[in-house]
């Protein structure tokens, strides 16, 4: 399922031209970015939690080369699906 | 931030819409990102992230409390990718 997909669903189920569906869920998901850049967690009932985590800087290695270098502090996102979510897929 | 937050920002920023509509709207985008989930289909939002099923083998557990040995049944957990363009946008 990609967004074309979802354009698609909202053209059928809630009424929207192609075009509007296509631009809202470009907004959506825009709108989700935006927050989780200002390192904001993004919480969706029934579904789940994008939460922001600082990493801080750690020596590691280039396995390729075997070199030593820095991984440098970075932010990460990790979703944690809801329990509702968890039981529906679970089987 | 919540969801009732996010359907004020998107209502905010789409013309014509009513902040009611804007929340069926989002209601039906998770629901279908959910039923697609079900039927164990990968959702791909280019530029946001992937998400997928993966398998978790069946295991021998333990129980903690009384040491007693038990079965862990084969399930599938959610996993979430991070996209390119989100990943560059947390750390630019």
């Amino acid at each position: 399922m990609t967004k074309a997909d979802l354009a698609d669903e909202i053209f059928e189920k809630v009424g929207l031209s192609k075009k509007e569906a296509q631009d809202i869920i470009e907004i959506i998901f825009d709108t989700l970015k935006q927050t989780l850049k200002e390192g904001e967690s993004v919480k969706v009932s029934g579904f789940g939690t994008f939460h922001v985590r600082k990493k801080s800087a750690r020596r590691g290695r280039n396995p390729k080369t075997g070199q030593d270098l820095e991984i440098t502090p970075r932010k990460v996102i990790s979703f944690r699906a809801s329990n509702k979510l968890k039981l529906l897929i679970e089987k | 931030m919540t969801r009732s937050v996010l359907v004020d920002k998107v209502a905010e920023r789409v013309d014509g819409l009513t902040r009611k509509q804007t929340e069926i709207v989002l209601e039906t985008v998770f629901e279908s990102i959910k039923e697609s989930l079900k039927k164990g289909d990968k959702i791909e939002i280019r530029g946001f992230g992937n998400f997928r099923l993966k398998t978790r083998n069946a295991r021998k557990a333990r129980n903690p409390k009384t040491g007693e040995s038990v079965d862990v049944p084969a399930k599938k957990v959610l996993h979430f990718k991070v996209g390119k363009e989100l990943r560059e946008l947390l750390n630019s």
